[in-house]
């Protein structure tokens, strides 16, 4: 009847959604049943003339009474507590085996670093019936890590580790969510969880990921990038403005800064903006954005910037 | 009426003087309680419009009315107002203020211009707050680190602001502990005491015992920025969870102290209404001091999913199971008081009949929250947020609209007009209802809260909150609309129109300056209502 929970993937998902059902039965009965009887009282001793009657009864305790309704609450409190804190445990207790994932969140994007030093952006990939064991730290203020499917969900903070396991019981594609408040775009730090089998799980560490970002040409691996790097995120290609200004005939243009000063938006401004954003601020936005220093390669800027120049004249680009 | 017309032709605490230095320079109790009042649901109604902003972007996904950074700025106004100009300060402010010393039978409280002294505080500590505010503060209420070190500044105002109020809430705290110690009038015993009595009296103990940790924290936040050693800030080798710790151990009390007062009023209604003594007493106090004291080592429930140790998870679950058992016991007092009773429907009970089914969703809802496998879902989603509105709106709000329909011929001498009080409550009910149980459901789907937007297939369930939040706010603008027109020009009011025998009803409606003209002599409880008597 309270089905609302999402579809269950993970190993311990169903007992969760039990244990839920089971609370919410016992939740909904005693606030049905007390709000009845509440209002059958309300009905049956309604106060019938204007006149205020006093010959109601003096009823003022009842030892057996009061006994018996401290007495079973506490039974059912401590019945819930014990089978919440028995899949507790499993859910605390990731198995030895468990392969073990890197996450690394940031403002608002994240990544995700495999055994084998690959690493995947916005996308977590993993084997289905296997244990997988991720740990996470953030680069910059509290995250959430989130998938409701799963029913995981634990903070990343900046200078610690912290841990979450689950096991995948089915193939397809799922939610990650921020759960913890990290600012402006908080709603939009969303990753994808691919659930694929053991095989092709292989093949995508195996797929070396230098090898196939050099078999781009630089402007489509600077577009790639700019969706999975969450760039999209605050510069439109459209000529709208999110939190940043937009690419759109960027290039070539010339800004006027914070302090009245006139730049020309060159290759140079551009690395620059990338990599130490806070520097040189535009007049009408905020220091918002977060350096990409020391997270993309050489070839990775230059794809950027090769994307941000093709986007310098008309619409062509728009709405991608 | 011709007995009520010259009762408020008497000389009064209202018209004894006159002018606006008359108020905010007076030490009478009962003018304190009004002024707290009167500001207090200034900042409410600029709170809600803030809400129904944030209501109506949600309207439908994508950008609606304002961008994301605009949203996170607008829901942190309307939480920081609502919890901490609102309703922290609360009932006690208001109602504990007007009516404590007149249900005790004492001429004032024992310190009144420390009294008058909390509200000015609390003026201070509101102006603060608004400065904070315009700092593009975005952090929400709960100003987590490291984020909110971003803009310290504003944090380390917002914090300041806390602490002033938290300053003005720990004096009055004291104020009403040696009030309720040391003023009662000859015969109030103990166990004597009104109900609403004894829940300040808890709620002022966790007052005096928990919001010094604001000013602990605020301390820390300084001394962080200004030596710049590390606290909270990880990139200074500081601890973000340390910051979540110190915020909870404030921040979980409040609940309570926001709540328990609350409880108090309905356990004053509830027998009036019901011509019946109220049922278990002892029980009820023994519930009140209970859930006080628990109440200090649950704060760890915020933190579940935060990073604490297995062991610490555990323990603060049951620690949390544990408040529901004196909660309920309440539960099945009040509606005990009832049975075989001779029960009127005015609206003040309706009011307290609609706590017990709201406080009952919220309660069981909590428990959701406090087993940890499913915490774990739940935390940080819509559930948490529908949970928190039927705790605080439904809970704490409508517990103080009972009283303020309960008390308001004794703090007025007038009426409100009791059919229109019935249907804008009924409004009330249904908006309230109608945008917070979507929201639970958007909890049990996945929904994270503090969301500018969301997934397309959240929509249906967030439009139909959003526009039931209208009629929440209908309802509200009747409501306050109601009482402030018959605050002015309401009919007169008998000086007892509800019968109570409560020593606040035994002076003058609306009350002399002095409460009473001679400090009452008590002989019995105050609710033998009944055949025997
Ligand atoms: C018409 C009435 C109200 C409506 C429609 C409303 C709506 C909302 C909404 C939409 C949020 C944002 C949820 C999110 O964080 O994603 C929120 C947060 C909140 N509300 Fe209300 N609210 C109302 C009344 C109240 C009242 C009376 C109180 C307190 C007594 C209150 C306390 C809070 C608090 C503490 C938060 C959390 C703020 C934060 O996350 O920083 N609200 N409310
Ligand atoms: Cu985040």
């Amino acid at each position: 009847m309270f089905d609302f929970m999402p579809e269950a993937v993970s190993t311990w998902a169903n007992k969760v959604d039990w244990i839920n059902s089971l609370i919410t039965y016992i939740a909904t009965f005693c606030t049905v049943a007390i709000t009845a009887v509440m209002l059958f009282f309300a009905v049956r001793f309604r106060r019938r003339s204007s006149l205020v009657a006093e010959e109601t009864p003096q009823l003022t305790h009842s030892t057996l009474l009061e006994t018996l309704w401290t007495a079973i609450p506490t039974v059912i409190i401590i019945f819930v507590f014990y089978f919440g804190l028995v899949t507790y445990q499993e859910m605390r207790n990731p198995p030895p085996n468990a392969l073990e994932i890197n996450v690394d969140a940031y403002k608002w994007r994240w990544e995700f670093t495999y055994p084998n030093t690959k690493k995947s952006h916005n996308e977590l990939i993993v084997p289905v019936n296997k244990p997988i064991r991720l740990i996470m730290t953030s680069r910059d203020v509290l995250h959430s890590f989130f998938v409701p499917v799963m029913r995981v969900k634990e903070d990343v903070r900046p200078g610690a580790y912290s841990v979450a396991w689950f096991e995948a019981t089915k193939v397809g594609e799922y939610r990650i969510l921020c759960a913890e408040y990290c600012g402006t775009n908080h709603s939009y730090m969303q990753a994808k969880l691919k659930v694929v089998s053991e095989n092709s799980f292989q093949d995508f560490l195996a797929r070396s990921e230098v090898g196939e970002v050099v078999a781009l040409p630089p402007s489509e691996l600077g577009k790639e990038l700019f969706n999975q790097r969450a760039c999209a995120q605050c510069h439109s290609t459209d000529g709208r403005t999110i939190i940043g200004p937009s690419m759109l005939g960027l290039f070539g243009k010339t800004e006027t800064l914070d302090s009245g000063e006139q730049v020309a938006v060159d290759e140079e401004y551009l690395r620059e903006s990338i990599l130490e954003p806070g520097k040189r601020i535009v007049k009408g936005y905020l220091n918002a954005m977060p350096s990409y220093s020391g997270q993309l390669s050489e070839e990775e800027i230059r794809g950027l910037i090769a994307y941000i120049k093709e986007l310098r004249n008309d619409g062509q680009e728009a709405n991608k | 009426m011709s007995e009520a017309e010259t009762a408020n032709d008497k000389l009064n605490y209202l018209n004894c003087e006159k002018g606006f230095l008359s108020w905010l320079m007076s030490i009478d109790h009962k003018r304190i309680g009004l002024m707290y009042m009167a500001s207090m649901f200034l900042f409410f109604v600029v709170g809600g419009i803030f809400a129904l902003a944030v209501r109506t972007e949600l309207f439908s996904h994508g950008e609606t009315i304002v961008n994301a950074q605009a949203y996170n700025i607008l829901f942190t106004l309307h939480g920081v107002i609502m919890i901490f100009l609102f309703i922290v300060p609360g009932i006690p402010a208001t109602l504990g203020n007007f009516l404590l010393p007149l249900m005790i039978g004492a001429k004032d409280v024992v310190f009144p211009k420390l009294n008058r002294f909390s509200y000015w505080l609390y003026l201070l500590g509101a102006m603060v707050a608004f400065f904070a505010l315009f700092m593009k503060l975005d952090t929400g209420w709960t100003f987590y680190a490291p984020y909110s070190l971003e803009n310290s500044r504003a944090v380390i105002t917002a914090t300041s602001a806390a602490f002033i109020l938290g300053f003005s809430s720990i004096l009055t705290g004291l104020n009403f502990l040696v009030t309720i110690h040391k003023m009662r009038a000859p015969g109030m015993q103990w166990g004597r005491l009104p109900l609403f009595v004894w829940t300040l009296y808890a709620t002022a103990i966790l007052q005096v015992a928990a919001t010094p940790i604001i000013g602990i924290t605020l301390l820390l936040l300084i001394l962080e920025n200004a030596l710049n050693i590390g606290v909270f800030d990880p990139s200074k080798g500081g601890d973000p969870l340390l910051f979540e710790h110190l915020f909870w151990f404030y921040s979980h009390p409040v609940v309570y102290i926001i709540i328990l007062p609350a409880m108090g009023i309905v356990s004053e209604i509830v027998p009036v209404f019901s011509r019946k003594p109220i049922f278990g007493y002892k029980a009820l106090v023994y519930a009140s001091v209970g859930i006080a004291g628990i109440s200090l080592l649950v704060w760890g429930h915020h933190l579940f999913v935060a990073g604490m140790s297995n062991f610490a998870r555990y323990l603060f679950s049951f620690l949390t199971f544990l408040v529901a058992i004196p909660t309920a016991v309440k539960v099945f007092n009040w509606v005990a008081t009832m049975y075989k009773g001779s029960i009127s429907w005015d609206s003040p009970m309706l009011y307290a009949m609609s706590f017990v089914f709201l406080f009952l969703i919220a309660g069981t809802t909590g428990i959701h929250l406090a087993t940890l496998a499913t915490n774990a879902h739940y935390h940080d989603t819509y559930f948490v947020v529908a949970h928190f509105h039927y705790t605080l709106q439904g809970g704490a709000v409508v517990g103080l609209l009972a009283g303020m329909h309960f008390w308001f011929p004794k703090m007025f001498g007038r009426m409100f007009n009791e059919s229109f009080a019935k249907f804008s409550w009924l409004v009330l009910f249904i908006g309230f209802n109608g945008t917070f149980l979507p929201q639970f459901v958007l909890g049990m789907q996945g929904m994270p809260r503090r969301y500018f937007d969301y997934p397309p297939e959240f929509e249906g369930l967030h439009r139909i909150s959003t526009i039931f939040s209208f009629v929440n706010g209908l309802g509200y603008a009747m409501v306050l609309g109601n009482l402030l027109y018959a605050a002015f020009k309401g009919k007169f009011a008998t000086s007892n129109p509800y019968l109570s025998k409560s020593l606040e009803w035994q002076t003058d409606s609306p009350p002399i300056k002095d409460n009473f003209a001679e400090i009452p002599r008590v002989t019995d409880w105050t609710y033998s209502y009944g055949a025997t008597q």
